[in-house]
């Protein structure tokens, strides 16, 4: 029983070159894109096919070894990180759209089908696929599901579990089950959803069944300037009073518009502390309304500077601009840190003024670039890495930041997951009693705790890996400092 | 049997003692609250009252035995509903039923149903401990989703005590157009072409075997212009229904008033691809359908003479699944189950010692 003879049975399994074993193979999986982590696993297999991924975990369910199932591997919180004396199983290769029904608005992927694809697949029938994290061109839908992904536009649209309708699943012992379905009204617990977001605790998801909608008839994309990032927290509250529904509302400030300048250049007005990107969609006749209201709050609200925009073009790059965001802060810093906590939205001013405070204190700048409309923080905590005790500061100044979101009634983490890096600050949210559930729903998925074992909830199974401080030996430890990783 | 528990001590208490226990709140859906003979009735209603609803926020929290139209109107107040329409609110329906019964109304069709707008619960698990999952924040990825887990749970995976949810602004004004396109294949024909846009719609419904049921919501200077362009997608010509006529329609839609005939209501998911073999298996059962939600969500009157097995077995062989939610006790879940070991295996952990009923 062990790593040995499952590398025997994996041998059988897989031809040579979907088999990785050697370091120069395997050393690519180390990381995510929470690069301050790594670990090596002892093997990485590439699977091609359902079958082989239901194959892979009994075994590794047989010989107790644990399992790692990674997608693009663009996880923020470290969700694909390999475990030590563990193995990878790589789904890319999966990447089949398996049905696509117009009529019923829903396609039927595999779990490596990039998230950006499906809306490429539904895109001829008018549809497209609602939930769009940053790294939408590269990350996998395997990997939205199992950390429950979000995106600039989940005012509107929800997360990515309010567009998974149904799982066929391996569960970490071998057996495969079916949960949800087609329907968008399903009939008992909520099974589905239940396994959405639970960080690959629950086993691998083989065929997900997703739920498209509709293109809008026209889309209005306003750019408003303000002073200061209060100025402009005031719009958003005063925009949800008015009663529209914006579909995104996104607020950057200085740091982060400089560097999107500095990369992209999504040419936003020039100079400005503080932008608010809002977008409206639907039917024409309702969107020219509701834009003629928007820009009445706007106008009201103190802006500076006022852009509106219809065009598809001028959309695209004011969003590149946004979604690059994370990765042009390499522009400005060596490394950074990126933290996705939620604040009530009436409490988003004064958690931007907290963290102003921490950051002129610590010495340490920050970014901020956000989705306002959720109260979901990204602030971007810039380092360089090769001064000594830096990655330590900022960390500490992540930790202060994520404390401050949960003082305040939000969460740790609106769409990147707990994972391994926010593992230790999940019981600032949740009393012991609702750890110990957790813990207890773990354990009976999953007794060994072979799959993904580690993220979200400390290990009880097995002792945790070498931390890798104390020698030079490959570790789940930050031994790396983190750099500009791929965005979310 | 049943325990009244005016608070959370005593309902906790109620569990850990057992026998076994079935929350019960207004009683709206008695299918899913009767107890059997072994089990004894929680009576939850006595936890009400809303505890958080901040306008600005979008965001609501109550203790589950309020009523939904409790909540309803306390939002009206600020312009802003709960889009997934929570039926039976009229009959008394509270959070906690409609969260267990997992039950959307008709106007959920434009923004989602109850599982898209629950953020957060706190429950009574099986071994008597108060947990909480998910927040009171709009978006947030921190631990299980127990929340959703509770939707559709049936009282079967523990008690609700308090529950969060989105809420959005409510349409300022409405207007519903009527349209009989003479059969099914035509009715499910345009049904399927409204659901690609480029019209939002509020609610879809298709009464068969022919009619259609269109709501458009939105500011008012719109709505005019909307329903003729609607109309003139219609193929054939449609009646205009607006104010007390467009409330008095959706409100007996959410009601489910026209199914009050002394049988068995059901709940069927599915989608509009599978209405033509439902109705077919139907057809000489006597039973009344309506589908909401553009076909995906089924409802059906069971006759009370007929043995509710017959539908059960119809279900099974269409791979659709059902829940009855009035009609006798006793067999609740119709059709096709699913979940398998991962249910079992997730119940078990919320549920060690069976204090609650099988799903």
């Amino acid at each position: 029983m062990g790593v040995p003879e499952l590398l025997t049975s994996l041998r059988e399994l897989y031809p040579p070159q979907r088999l990785l074993t050697t370091p120069a193979q395997v050393t690519p999986f180390e990381s995510d894109a929470l690069t301050a982590f790594r670990a090596r696993p002892e093997a990485v297999v590439l699977a091609e096919t359902q079958q082989e991924v239901i194959d892979t975990v009994s075994l590794c369910h047989r010989e107790e070894v644990p399992f790692v199932a990674r997608g693009s591997g663009t996880s923020l919180s470290g969700g694909s990180l390999p475990v030590e004396g563990g193995i990878v199983i790589a789904l890319n290769r999966l990447n089949k759209v398996i049905r696509l029904d117009p009529e019923q608005r829903i396609a039927v992927v595999e779990p490596g089908v990039i998230n950006n694809h499906v809306t490429r697949a539904a895109a001829p029938h008018g549809l497209y696929y609602a939930p769009d994290p940053s790294s939408q061109s590269v990350c996998t839908i395997g990997g939205n599901l199992a950390f429950n992904s979000g995106g600039a536009h989940c005012l509107k649209h929800g997360m990515t579990s309010n567009h998974v309708l149904g799982i066929r699943a391996v569960l970490p012992d071998g057996e495969v089950v079916e949960l949800g379905g087609e329907s968008t009204e399903p009939v008992g617990p909520d099974w589905t959803g239940m396994f959405c977001g639970s960080e690959g605790l629950f086993g691998i998801a083989l065929e997900i069944t997703l739920r498209l909608v509709p293109v809008a008839e026209t889309t209005c994309t306003v750019l408003a300037a303000y002073d200061s990032l209060q100025a402009a927290g005031e719009a958003v509250g005063q925009i949800v009073a008015s009663g529209l529904l914006p579909v995104a509302m996104e607020i950057m400030d200085a740091l982060a518009i400089e560097a999107a300048e500095a990369s992209v250049k999504p040419n936003y007005p020039k100079g400005v502390p503080v932008l608010l990107i809002v977008e409206l969609e639907g039917e024409r006749k309702v969107v020219d309304t509701d834009a003629a209201r928007l820009r009445e709050v706007i106008d009201a609200s103190g802006a500076t500077e006022v852009n509106v925009t219809e065009q598809a073009e001028e959309r695209a790059l004011i969003w590149k601009g946004r979604k690059s965001a994370f990765s042009a802060v390499g522009w400005l810093a060596p490394d950074y840190i990126v933290q996705d906590g939620v604040v009530p939205r009436s409490r988003l001013g004064e958690a931007l003024g907290e963290i102003d405070r921490m950051s002129t204190e610590a010495g340490i700048r920050v970014a901020n670039v956000f989705h306002a409309g959720d109260g979901n923080l990204h602030p971007l905590i810039l380092f360089d890495g090769r001064e000594q005790d830096a990655l330590h500061d900022a960390e500490e100044l992540a930790a202060e930041i994520l404390r401050l979101c949960v003082r305040l009634g939000g969460s740790i983490t609106g769409e990147h997951g707990v994972g391994i890096e926010k593992r230790s600050y999940l019981p600032l949210m949740f009393a012991e009693d609702d750890m110990a559930l957790m813990r207890r729903v773990r354990s009976a998925v999953d007794p060994g705790e072979l799959a993904n074992r580690g993220k979200m909830l400390e290990p009880t199974h097995a002792p945790e890996p070498d931390t890798g401080a104390e020698d030079e030996g490959p570790g789940t430890s930050p031994s790396a400092v983190p750099s500009a990783g791929a965005p979310t | 049997m049943s325990v009244a528990a005016g608070s959370v001590e005593a309902l906790q208490a109620a569990v850990r003692q057992g026998p076994r226990v079935l929350p019960h709140g207004a009683g709206t859906k008695p299918a899913l609250c009767t107890p059997p003979d072994d089990a004894v009735a929680l009576d939850v209603s006595g936890l009400s009252g809303i505890l958080e609803y901040d306008p600005a926020e979008l965001t609501c929290t109550a203790l589950a035995g309020t009523p939904v139209a409790e909540v309803s109107a306390a939002l009206a107040e600020h312009g802003q509903y709960l889009p997934f329409d929570p039926p039976l609110s009229e009959a008394g329906a509270t959070l906690g039923g409609v969260v267990a019964a997992g039950a959307s109304g008709p106007n959920a069709f434009r923004h989602g149903g109850v599982r898209d707008f629950i953020i957060g619960v706190r429950f009574i698990d099986g071994t008597g401990r108060l947990v909480s999952g998910g927040g009171k924040v709009v978006k947030n990825a921190a631990g299980f989703d127990l929340a959703k887990l509770m939707i559709g749970s049936l009282g079967r995976l523990g008690v609700l005590v308090q529950l969060s949810f989105k809420v959005f602004p409510r349409p300022e004004a409405t207007t519903t157009l009527r349209v009989d396109l003479g059969s099914t294949e035509a009715a499910l024909e345009t049904m399927a072409a409204l659901g690609l846009g480029p019209i939002d719609l509020d609610a879809l419904d298709f009464e068969p075997p022919g009619r259609l049921l269109l709501r458009l919501g939105g500011a008012k200077e719109t709505l005019t212009a909307r329903a003729d362009r609607l109309g003139s997608l219609l193929g054939a010509p449609a009646e205009r229904l607006d104010d007390e006529a467009d409330v008095q329609e959706w409100r007996q839609a959410a009601e489910l008033s026209w199914a009050s005939t002394g049988g068995t209501l059901v709940k069927v998911g599915l989608t509009a691809r599978r209405i033509p073999g439902l109705e077919a298996a139907l057809a000489q059962s006597g039973a009344r359908t309506r589908y909401s939600l553009g076909g995906n969500l089924g409802w059906l009157a069971w006759p009370g003479d007929r043995d509710i097995a017959e539908l059960d077995g119809a279900l099974r062989s269409l791979e659709l699944a059902g829940v009855a939610l009035t009609g006798s006790p006793g067999r609740v879940l119709l059709g096709r189950i699913g979940g398998g070991a991962f249910a079992t295996r997730v119940r078990a952990a919320l549920d060690p010692h069976a204090r609650f009923l099988e799903v």
